[in-house]
């Protein structure tokens, strides 16, 4: 990858040790996707904010690099650990919410925007078309080249984090080229948002960087979430488009049979002590329509909520959180389904949600079984 | 032989080779460096001190900071080497300082689990 004199001043050292280590990591990975240059991004969306996930070296690696670093274009965050608010309800220990504090502390020190969600694309406007950003999360990545149309690897927490500090990115991969190799013709019918997950998890498991979907007309924004989500769990893929008339050299379909294959390699539990919705967290839309899904039911089992703190805010003043708390939800912000230490084996054997990214995550990093539901069907079996 | 090095270091050590991808976030315990995902080909087994061998990285971007703790936790292995790259693979092992490489799809192949090799 070539660089201009100026960024190869910063990879020496010459202007600090921050900007050094952010270039070394985008050498590292502009050799690895045979970058030419390094090119402006927009907007960084960073991963790896929850203790549980970065622990002690994270949490001191970003101690050190907040000594120095600041973030040159606006920056979001995905989750961590706990909702401030109600943080001491779940008896998390002093060390949990010491380094917790000091990650974000150290975020906020770089001059971050203190985001605390999964779905920076329903909390900002998003950029026109075509712009160029640098979002790690995956399935925020998968969702701004998709839907949002935007520009973006599926970048990693320590990439995103790189171009944050310096506002560039290695010009490769998906921001050059995002033609699809692979068509996956969907032939489930009668799909809801736990099928479409499905279908991520084997979309990302089978193909590369970016895939077409035939078969499907248009998503709903759940739909879209859950596979954006889970495909960003089983493998690479950074992209998909929707589109009947592929040129894509490899075809493959995703029937019943297939269908079932995942299901039945997520699934671990025939039923859930508890429920967890929002991996990716809920947004505004999401939590309307859950309102008018209960009518005025509640859940006969606790059931948690995922939302970023904004959505829930506009919910309260709109009238559906105190709804949603009637029927029994718990609102949490700031935090989220996938790596929380709020659900542990203290507290349930099984899960019950509609996530496949949360399934996954729930069961290999929580050490729970999963109990795989679309939320129709949470809401028919699960409430009085 | 090697198609390309992302992070330079040279290793001589004993293989442990997956033929599946690896997540590691979900996968891997960042304090012992042993895979824990009961669904994968090395579930139980350590990385620590290994060159390993795996297709390549999957899922979660916060995998970048797993490989970080690892070495940080003196439970890395000597190096990697994969048949294509990851950002989270790439940008881990760069900033953790652990040799990476590319291998062509021969020298990939011909490379067995166990086997004492050098690289770099």
């Amino acid at each position: 990858m070539e660089l201009t004199k100026d960024e190869e001043k910063s990879l020496n050292g010459e202007h600090g040790e921050a900007l050094q280590t952010a270039y070394r990591i985008l050498s590292a990975t502009g050799e690895a996707t045979d970058a030419e240059k390094l090119v402006p991004i927009h907007w960084a969306h960073v991963s790896g904010v929850n203790y549980n996930t970065i622990g002690d070296a994270g949490e001191r690696f970003l101690a050190g690099l907040s000594k120095n670093a600041k973030f040159k274009v606006r920056t979001t965050v995905n989750p961590m650990g706990y909702d401030k608010d109600n943080v001491e309800k779940f008896g998390l220990d002093e060390n949990f919410i010491q380094k917790q504090e000091s990650i974000r502390a150290s975020y906020k020190k770089m001059g971050v925007t203190p985001s605390f969600s999964c779905i920076p694309y329903e909390v900002y406007d998003m950029p026109q078309e075509g712009t160029q950003v640098a979002f790690a999360e995956t399935n925020a990545a998968i969702y701004a080249n998709s839907v949002g149309k935007l520009k973006t690897n599926k970048e990693s927490a320590f990439s995103a984090l790189a171009s944050a500090i310096t506002g560039k990115s290695p010009y490769s991969d998906l921001r050059k080229d995002d033609s699809p190799t692979m068509s996956i013709a969907m032939k489930v019918s009668e799909p809801n948002e736990l099928t479409f997950g499905l279908l991520g998890y084997f979309a990302g498991k089978v193909a590369d960087k970016s895939v077409a979907i035939s078969g499907v007309k248009n998503l709903d924004k759940r739909c879209n979430k859950s596979l954006c989500a889970s495909m960003g769990t089983s493998g690479t893929c950074g992209k998909f488009v929707l589109d009947d008339n592929s040129n894509a050299s490899e075809k493959v379909d995703f029937d019943e049979k297939e269908l079932q294959k995942v299901y039945d390699e997520l699934n671990t539990a025939e039923s859930g002590d508890m429920i967890t919705l929002g991996s990716p967290q809920l947004g505004l839309e999401e939590m309307i329509d859950l309102t008018t899904m209960l009518n005025g039911r509640a859940f006969k089992k606790r059931c948690l909520i995922f939302c970023p703190r904004p959505i829930q805010e506009q919910a309260r003043h709109l009238g559906y959180a105190g709804k949603l708390e009637s029927a029994g939800c718990e609102l949490m912000s700031d935090c989220c389904t996938c790596l929380t230490p709020l659900v542990t084996k203290k507290d349930a054997d099984s899960i019950t949600t509609n996530s496949i990214k949360g399934a996954y995550y729930l069961k290999n990093s929580n050490g729970l079984d999963v109990n795989l539901k679309s939320l129709s069907d949470i809401v028919r079996d699960e409430t009085s | 032989m090697t198609k390309k090095i992302i992070v330079k270091g040279s290793v001589t050590g004993k293989v442990l080779k997956s033929s599946q991808p690896i997540n590691f976030l979900g996968a891997i315990d960042k304090k012992t460096g042993s895979i824990t995902d009961q669904k994968h080909d090395l579930s139980g087994k350590s990385i620590k001190d290994s060159i390993l061998l795996f297709p390549h990285g999957i899922g979660s971007s916060v995998g970048a900071y797993t490989i970080y703790s690892l070495k940080s936790n003196n439970v890395a292995p000597l190096a990697m080497a994969c048949q294509k790259i990851d950002l989270t693979v790439a940008s881990g092992c760069a900033l953790a300082n652990i040799p990476l490489f590319i291998l062509s799809s021969n020298e990939y192949d011909n490379i067995k689990d166990g086997d004492e090799i050098s690289l770099g």
